[in-house]
């Protein structure tokens, strides 16, 4: 048991960053707190994507020329490079969806004056009343 | 003309009066024309049709096919040339008198209401030549939602409530267990076409029988049997002409007409009355028949009584396809075309006492008959055919449904149709002796209006003819249950 | 097949995507006109690739390698019957609401920033189809992401009229990343077990996998992530206020496509990918997606009786649409499929044309969509009205119009299945969705008005657009073979990989 949790530490990392991350966007009140809460999220996914990739004893999979000294490049054991690319997309896409999140705070702060849920439940339900009554 | 173009022009034509009437919704006079115009053209045509199938064709207008086995095509059924005459005969009647009553009426959106009408009778005439079932439920939505607008026309708040209901137990009903039994035919036998002798045999449990006919008698819901008979009476908030021609020809008897349709092309009655499975829809319709000539006694409202009196004349229809033998649904069949001439009268002049005198209760009649004497003789003939009494058409149908009940040896369902007639004479008659012998209580002014008066007397010499004449109903009614 | 039709899978996906870019470096007013070619020409392309599938028999299947890498190193994009179909139908709706896209805006959206609303449009567009035409089961998170973020940007565009807009749009972008990223993870525990990225390859590998317990983890990760796109329930709370809030012009393009590509994936995951392993797929659909399409169905018409904003109305009645196509896949038999994929098509005509005309009938009292606003607009505004009222008739399924026959397909198939109960939650739900619709017909044509009946303006971008799509809706009604067809094909090949 000890020796399987051990083996697998990295993954135990990643459900432990995931589960962290969802419980901050589902209970944090706070707009920016729940945008990192979602990065986290994602970032967990990415370290379980790389954690995929890696195999015991590989090394970077870059191929030398072979002959070059004695080795095929056959003989070399390479660590898996594409979830590595896959997450670089990821990063990106991750990236891009927290830059449209901050922007979209800023624009709720500017127009709600709040970035905490509650008080912009407040101000929605104001405007639900002004809207029914007019 | 060939009887397949027939078929085309009788269901364009309609189609064009609608689409013209709002073109000419300036012009009052080219407008007001195109209906009675329509219904000419109409009439030509399902006569054609009819005699065509008289003569051993069927009529046949193929359009696409949706699937495997399922087209969009006319197919005329001698029962469907009944239906298509009558529908289009007396939609020439009822173009002309709706023209005098809307006029002397004084209603607005004139336009919209006759370009609806005519919409309404194309839905009937589509009804009537279906190839299939799913071609008649098609028609028969597109019938109820394009008489939505003809029955709210007032825009009162009593008219919008009474066009809620009507959707309400059309549609509802329509969705929920007619398409649902439709449905349910297309995967028991693969195939919906109406033949003769029925489709069902053998293709499903006859346990399941009863169940299935009960999808298609709540589910066609225009039929009005009770429990869902609440919206005709709602209905008659409508124009008079739309209760005189909708509600009482082409809605209503769209409705019989499906169950006739599905008793005699999809069941076959001899498989009903083998199964034994529309046993529980004899009780039913009797129970409608009597219950509603009890509300209808009490009604002194002339529409609301006659309303109730179509509710129990539709349930004939239905009992005699439910009895589910050959002499019923030859009398139910004939009772579509006899009581379509008498109902149609007695709405006429319902109408055309409203919109000359004012008057619309039966309390008020009171020695108007001098007054009107005319509109009087009319009502009274057309009182005397549906309650059955020779020699008016009326009387050729109630004595084949009672031949078929004695048929199947119910002395019951006799009781129960002569105790009706015995109902019919109390509160059909009691308007007409109110206005011959009673004497007026205070005088009222009564217009004289042309257009109102012919037609009603027209239709009401129909009941006459049909006694003596009925050609070509009754050899068309021998043709749908030959094998 | 010719030379260069060989390359219109790539084409379709990357036209919208170039002109996404070109619009953004263009002026702002030649914006529209961009996203207009764009959209035409991808349309334009989808046209020839489905007619060339429509004389094809039904396991064919196009594929195309992104820059010449075969898989499984490469991308492929596929196209068999399912994926033309959607691709035809969300293009078509891209299209046309693009043609009303501009005149829809009205005052939402500044005249400077109409160039880069096009460009987010495009790029939702472009997403979206890419979504549907990639093979790649990694590729489609990508495209997920890049239409989910381009119509968050759309709908907090809404911020002008509405700020409520804002908090939806965030709202819709973090439980969207969440599915996005769920997905992902789903991905990963398959990736791990098969070792490729490539659906069909993953497919072929699946059955022989040693230990399955990770594949189904991964199959209910993936699941359930691409249900939060698709909005089914319980995870559809992102969508009413999404699209009640958006823009006019961005409601008419999202309620028509947006969650259409997400029910594609779900039975691409369910039947092309797991179509391999025993039957736990099965059991997904049957015991998952059939009783949450049920509750949807249900729970959107009834909140849909409840609204009072007809806008917001049509959300929640998109949601229980939503559910309908959702029960098709659910009753996973070749003619439940089918039903789905019908009602794709027809659902994107129908909730497309009604934005589009709720857009045009809202723009004469200055974009408000209350009830209280609308009234007695019908006469007011015949040619809008009227081909609104079309659509509307053909979201309740009245016969002769192309929702009846999805409706037609749909119980058939379900009471074919044996489903005898669900056949009459069905139909119970759809005699109530005649409830809301009527209300709309009564408010917009036999409320009484105060002001005088004059005729008021309409746009013919507005009612061309919209007119086609009656017009689509009442053809499609009768001649329903195209669809029908099509969608059968779909579901032959979908259940090629089951049996």
């Amino acid at each position: 048991m000890t020796d399987f949790l051990l083996s697998h530490w990295n993954y135990f990392i990643v459900v432990l960053l995931m589960m962290i991350g969802l419980f901050i966007v589902i209970s944090s009140m706070n707009l920016v707190k729940k945008l990192i809460g979602l990065s986290l999220f994602q970032t967990s996914v990415f370290l379980f994507y790389i954690s995929l990739g890696k195999i015991n004893d590989g090394t970077a999979p870059i191929i030398m020329k072979s002959g070059h000294d004695g080795h095929s490049s056959h003989d070399i054991l390479y660590s898996n490079p594409l979830p590595h690319v896959l997450i670089l997309t990821a990063i990106v896409v991750g990236v891009a969806t927290t830059a449209l999140g901050l922007a979209l705070v800023l624009r709720i702060k500017a127009s709600f004056n709040s970035i905490e849920e509650d008080d912009i439940l407040q101000a929605k339900r104001e405007l639900r009343k002004r809207s029914k009554s007019s | 003309m060939t009887a397949d173009n027939a078929i085309i022009l009788g269901l364009v034509v309609p189609l064009a009066v609608a689409v013209l009437t709002p073109v000419f919704g300036s012009r009052p006079d080219i407008r007001d024309i195109l209906g009675p115009l329509g219904g000419i053209v109409s009439f030509y045509a399902a006569m054609t049709v009819a005699l065509a199938v008289l003569n051993g064709e069927t009529p046949e207008w193929f359009i696409l096919s949706i699937s495997e086995g399922l087209n969009f095509s006319f197919k005329v059924t001698p029962l469907g040339a009944v239906f298509g005459l009558v529908a289009s005969g007396l939609w020439i009647m009822a173009a002309i008198y709706s023209v005098g009553y809307m006029r002397g009426n004084n209603e607005a959106n004139q336009t919209r209401f006759n370009a609806f009408y005519a919409i309404a009778v194309h839905a009937a005439l589509a009804i009537a030549w279906s190839g299939n079932l799913l071609m008649l439920f098609i028609f028969y939505e597109v019938l109820t939602f394009s008489t939505y607008p003809l029955v709210i026309h007032k825009q009162t708040k009593d008219a919008m409530r009474a066009g809620r209901l009507y959707m309400g137990i059309l549609v509802g009903t329509s969705l929920m267990l007619l398409l649902p039994a439709v449905i349910w035919v297309w995967i028991a036998t693969g195939s919906l076409d109406f033949v003769p002798g029925g489709i069902l045999a053998g293709k499903i449990d006859p346990s399941y029988v009863p169940w299935m006919l009960a999808l298609f008698a709540f589910g066609v819901g225009k039929s009005a049997l009770m429990p869902i008979h609440r919206w005709l009476p709602a209905a008659m908030v409508a124009p008079t002409p739309v209760s005189a021609l909708l509600h009482a020809v082409a809605v209503v008897k769209a409705g019989v007409f499906t169950m006739l349709m599905v008793v005699v092309y999809i069941f076959g009655y001899d498989f009903l009355s083998l199964t034994g499975g529309s046993v529980w829809l004899i009780w039913l319709a009797s129970f409608t028949i009597l219950a509603s000539s009890v509300i209808a006694i009490q009604k002194d409202d002339i529409k609301a009584r006659l309303a109730y009196s179509t509710i129990s004349q539709l349930s004939y229809i239905v009992l005699g396809a439910a009895l589910a033998n050959e002499l019923a649904a030859k009398g139910a069949a004939l009772h579509i075309v006899m009581h379509a001439s008498a109902k149609i009268t007695l709405f006429f002049c319902a109408g055309a006492i409203y919109v000359s005198a004012h008057l619309n209760k039966v309390s008020q009649l009171n020695g108007l008959g001098y007054r009107m004497p005319l509109i009087f003789i009319a009502f009274f003939l057309a009182s005397l055919s549906i309650i059955g009494i020779p020699p008016l058409g009326g009387s050729w149908s109630k004595f084949l449904l009672m031949a078929g009940a004695a048929d199947n040896a119910m002395i019951m369902v006799i009781i129960v149709l002569a105790v009706s007639s015995l109902m019919n004479v109390w509160y059909l008659l009691e308007p007409v002796i109110r206005g011959f012998y009673l004497s007026e209580k205070t005088p009222v002014d009564v217009a004289k209006l042309p257009l109102v008066v012919i037609p009603p007397v027209l239709t009401a010499i129909l009941c006459i003819v049909l006694f003596f004449a009925p050609w070509p109903f009754l050899p068309l009614i021998n043709m749908m249950v030959m094998p | 097949m010719i030379e260069w039709m060989l390359h219109l899978p790539g084409i379709i996906v990357v036209i919208p995507l170039v002109m996404a870019i070109i619009v953004a470096l263009l002026p702002s007013r030649l914006g529209w006109l961009g996203a207009v070619i764009g959209s035409g020409l991808s349309f334009w392309a989808a046209i020839i690739l489905a007619l060339h599938m429509l004389e094809a028999n039904a396991m064919t299947r196009i594929s195309y390698f992104l820059g010449g890498w075969p898989p499984p190193w490469g991308i492929e994009f596929a196209v068999d019957h399912a994926t033309a179909l959607v691709i035809l139908t969300i293009t078509a709706l891209g299209f046309l609401s693009t043609m009303s896209g501009n005149a829809l805006i009205f005052k939402d959206i500044h005249d400077d920033d109409k160039g880069r609303f096009f460009a987010a449009w495009l790029l939702t567009l472009g997403g979206l189809l890419g979504l549907v035409m990639t093979a790649d089961a990694f590729n489609l998170f990508v495209f997920f992401e890049i239409s989910s973020l381009a119509s968050v940007t759309l709908v907090a565009m809404g911020s002008g009229r509405d700020k409520r807009a804002l908090v939806a749009a965030f709202n819709y972008l973090v439980i969207g990343a969440i599915g996005a990223t769920f997905y992902v993870i789903g991905v990963g525990f398959c990736y791990a077990m098969t070792g490729t990225l490539n659906m069909v390859d993953m497919a072929s590998r699946l059955p022989d996998v040693a230990n399955p317990i990770p594949v189904y983890i991964g199959l209910a990760f993936m699941v359930s992530g691409v249900m939060v796109k698709a909005a089914i329930f319980p995870v559809h709370i992102w969508l009413p206020p999404s699209y009640g809030f958006a823009p006019m012009a961005v409601t008419s393009l999202l309620a028509a496509i947006a969650t259409k590509a997400s029910l594609y994936v779900l039975i691409r995951i369910l039947m092309t990918i797991f179509g391999g392993i025993a039957d736990i797929p099965l059991l997904i659909m049957q015991w998952v997606l059939m009783p949450l399409a049920l509750m949807a169905i249900l729970l959107g018409t009834i909140l849909a009786i409840y609204e009072k904003d007809a806008k917001f109305m049509l959300a929640h009645s998109s949601v229980a649409q939503i559910g309908y196509i959702v029960l098709g896949f659910g009753v996973a038999t070749l003619a439940g499929v089918q039903s789905g994929f019908i009602h794709i098509a027809n659902h994107a005509m129908i909730k497309g044309g009604m934005f589009i005309g709720l857009g045009g009938l809202a723009m004469a009292v200055a974009g408000k969509t209350d009830f209280s606003n609308l009234a007695g607009l019908g006469r007011r505004m015949p040619l809008t009205s009227s081909g609104f009222l079309i659509c509307g008739l053909s979201l309740i399924g009245v016969p002769l119009t192309a929702g009846f026959i999805s409706k037609f397909y749909l119980v058939s198939a379900i009471i074919s299945a044996g489903y005898w109960q669900i056949a009459a939650i069905v139909l119970l739900s759809s005699a109530l969705s005649v409830i809301y619709l009527w209300r709309l017909v009564e408010t917009l044509w036999f409320s009484p008005v105060t002001d005088v009946e004059t005729r008021l303006p309409e746009q013919p971008m507005i009612y061309i657009p919209l007119w086609l799509l009656a017009g689509a809706n009442i053809w499609l009604g009768i001649d329903a073979g195209l669809i029908t067809g099509l969608a059968k094909m779909a579901s032959i090949t979908l259940f090629g990989g089951i049996s």
